[in-house]
């Protein structure tokens, strides 16, 4: 591999975290949800550029996969949700736009020294992949537990699995990438689009994950 | 190509899942889900008959043959207990049929689910049927659409989401590590090569990889302090779907832990995954003891005896050994048998008092003694008193372990004791106490509850020598 495919395969990567870091502290849900949209732009490139590098034309359908229905249906349609929902407020922040950085910062850090440190005989393009693909699951694990909402909750999650196709397509030669990705764009399918957040929203008014806090632990 | 017992307990729940999905009439219906769980037990039995040979996407070997009967075993008696209770819902007006369309639907699509994922001879299909499996259970329990039903399907798929994710990380991981050693391509995450060749993979990425299986599998297993979507999804599901989930869908998530362990246990530069597992199974004990003091939800509470008993069967395996292995194996089993049969009683009691708080529930050994001596008997077994089933296993479990690690197997009993006076200290009302609300009888159908426990009482008193080398056998290969 020359070290131009190199560079640009770690240069979509870094974006991809970056856009992970983006997406930590937009504390507006249009916000939020545009630069997942970002998100899953950069996913599909680099997944593309991992297909052309690896010459795997089955990634392309990954890659076409996430920018059609990641990128661009789901996000217009979590736009709909939302204005039919009429929450597009502010979004609380459990804790500080501060401290979650800060914590950001170390979850990267932590996933960098895990992963550089256990995959000395990997080849160099997969070590970083799959640092810098730790490094988005985990800031998507930050998101949802900073996040009250659930419209918000969800973005995170599809942030942390954005992580996993970028690890999995790093991962040279690997089976079945294709029908994972499709396998998690069903379980997103159903949830995001379907029944749950209009059940959410029948029942409660709310999507704000709190009023559903209420009934935690033992009915009295 | 022909189609074999494998392909077939795949293809049954398959297609009368679409079917159910089509046809109208809950009662056509209800009656045609059960006929399609008996024919998969069926189907599941011939496999000690005719033994089809494994390929590169199935695979059978004595270790799944053991969960895939189980599986469909339960899923047949459970089947029965659903047919009864949901004509119930119906006359309550808490369903409708419509939504029995879609439950019968989603029933067989969970069995498909769980078959597959023990059949499984490839790690990324395992996880694609775990993921499927946990679908359709969210959305299982979010049916009644109350507040309770949503907040705990909505915590369940959250958790549970996370979960399958991490899974998913460390399937990757164990891909990469598998890489050198196997080469590009399909064959690097078929199970039976990845064992193979395991010796050789580069142990540091293994570890990492396990540790993620352990947190993601883990979690849909219950182990604490994973377990946080348990209880609620337990309570707030149809009773039918608290029977899979605890006595179905624990084992399927440790079987695929079990597979990963085995993996592990081939490289010996690796990390033990044993430590590990105890120290998660001890904790879930403990805390699922202590936590069941302090319940007001009978279904809630039977949850928490579920994640002590997983900590349990965790615990056993965790410890190793032939011996250990061979109780640990012989718990789930019990474990599965005498909690289903525990929620078939506990949703007809649910339904003929209209409610499911412990304290609104008094006195059901005399306004409806079969399924309150029922029940009773259950806790009895379940709580681990001689001579019952689960007595036997536990005391397999503590007495194969107790010589090489005193101190933990102490804690382990310690953790029972206390879980045995808090199930008493709870259920004790509910059994005896002074009569209270609906005293109506029940229509229930309480053949699966003793088909269940009458199984559990025999196995405490005799184990049929075919079980015995069967679990041996069994035993042997977890190493």
């Amino acid at each position: 591999m020359s070290s131009l495919q190199f560079d640009i395969a770690h240069l979509l990567a870094g974006s991809l975290v970056l856009a992970s870091f983006m997406m930590l502290y937009q504390d507006r849900l249009y916000a939020l949800l545009n630069v997942y949209a970002l998100h899953a732009g950069v996913l599909a490139l680099s997944v593309a550029w991992q297909a052309y590098v690896q010459q795997a034309p089955h990634l392309y359908v990954t890659a076409l996969i996430a920018l059609i229905f990641k990128a661009i249906i789901i996000p217009v349609a979590l736009h709909r949700i939302i204005r039919r929902l009429g929450i597009h407020r502010e979004i609380e922040n459990v804790i500080g736009i501060g401290l979650t950085m800060m914590a950001g910062i170390g979850l990267v850090a932590l996933s960098m020294v895990v992963m550089l440190r256990v995959t000395p005989g990997a080849d160099a393009l997969a070590r970083e992949d799959l640092a810098f693909a730790l490094s988005v699951v985990l800031l998507g694990l930050l998101i949802m537990v900073t996040r009250r909402n659930a419209v918000s909750q969800v973005v995170g999650f599809m942030s942390l699995e954005n992580g996993l196709v970028l690890a999995a397509t790093g991962a040279k030669g690997m089976p079945l990438v294709v029908e994972i990705s499709v396998a998690f764009s069903v379980l997103i399918a159903f949830i995001v689009i379907g029944i749950f957040l209009f059940r959410i929203r029948e029942r409660f008014d709310s999507v704000d994950v709190q009023a559903l806090d209420r009934f935690r632990g033992e009915r009295r | 190509m022909t189609i074999d017992a494998l392909g077939a307990i795949l293809l049954i729940p398959a297609i009368s899942a679409a079917l159910l999905a089509i046809l109208p009439g809950y009662l056509l219906t209800a009656k045609l889900n059960v006929v399609a769980a008996l024919a998969t037990f069926l189907t599941s039995l011939s496999l000690f008959v005719i033994e089809p040979t494994s390929g590169q996407y199935l695979l059978l070997d004595d270790l799944n043959k053991v969960f895939i009967v189980l599986t469909t075993f339960v899923g047949f008696t459970t089947s029965v207990f659903s047919a009864s209770y949901i004509h119930h819902e119906i006359e309550t007006g808490r369903l409708t049929p419509a939504f029995l369309r879609f439950y019968h639907a989603m029933y067989q699509t969970l069995m498909f689910a769980m078959n597959l994922a023990l059949v499984a001879n490839n790690i990324g299909l395992m996880w694609v049927a775990v993921e499927v499996a946990t679908l359709t259970t969210v959305l299982m329990v979010g049916i009644y659409r109350t507040h309770e039903a949503l907040e705990a399907a909505w915590k369940y798929f959250i958790l549970g989401s996370v979960g399958i994710a991490l899974a998913l990380f460390g399937t990757i991981l164990v891909y990469m590590a598998a890489r050198p050693a196997v080469g590009e391509g399909p064959d690097g995450m078929v199970w039976t090569v990845l064992v193979q060749h395991a010796a050789a993979f580069d142990p540091a990425l293994l570890n990492v990889a396990f540790v993620f299986l352990l947190l993601g599998y883990g979690t849909k297993v219950g182990l604490a302090p994973l377990h946080a979507w348990l209880p609620d999804a337990h309570a707030e599901g149809p009773t039918p779907i608290s029977a899979v989930l605890s006595g179905l869908l624990l084992n399927v998530a440790l079987y695929a832990l079990l597979r990963f362990k085995m993996m592990l246990a081939v490289n010996s530069a690796a990390i033990a995954p044993g430590p590990l597992m105890v120290t998660m199974g001890l904790i879930s004990v403990i805390f699922a003891a202590l936590m069941l003091y302090r319940r007001r939800d009978i279904k809630r509470m039977f949850a928490y005896s579920s994640i002590e008993h997983m900590g349990i069967i965790v615990f056993a395996f965790g410890m190793g050994g032939p011996l250990a292995n061979f109780a640990g194996l012989l718990h789930m089993t019990m474990h599965s048998l005498t909690k289903s049969a525990i929620f078939f009683a506990v949703g007809h009691i649910a339904q003929v008092k209209g409610t499911q708080k412990i304290a609104d529930i008094g006195g059901l050994t005399v306004t409806n003694p079969v399924l309150g001596w029922g029940l009773m008997l259950g806790v009895i077994a379940i709580v681990g008193l001689p001579p019952l089933g689960i007595f036997m296993s536990e005391f397999l479990v503590v007495s194969s372990t107790f010589s090489r690690a005193p101190w933990l197997t102490a804690i382990l009993v310690l953790g029972i004791i206390i879980a045995l006076g808090g199930l008493f200290l709870r259920i004790g009302a509910v059994m005896f106490g002074e009569p209270k609300g609906k005293t109506a009888p029940a229509e229930a159908s309480y053949v699966p509850m003793f088909t269940h426990l009458a199984l559990v009482a025999m196995a405490g008193i005799y184990l049929p020598p075919v079980l015995v080398t069967g679990f041996t056998n069994v035993a042997k290969l977890l190493g």
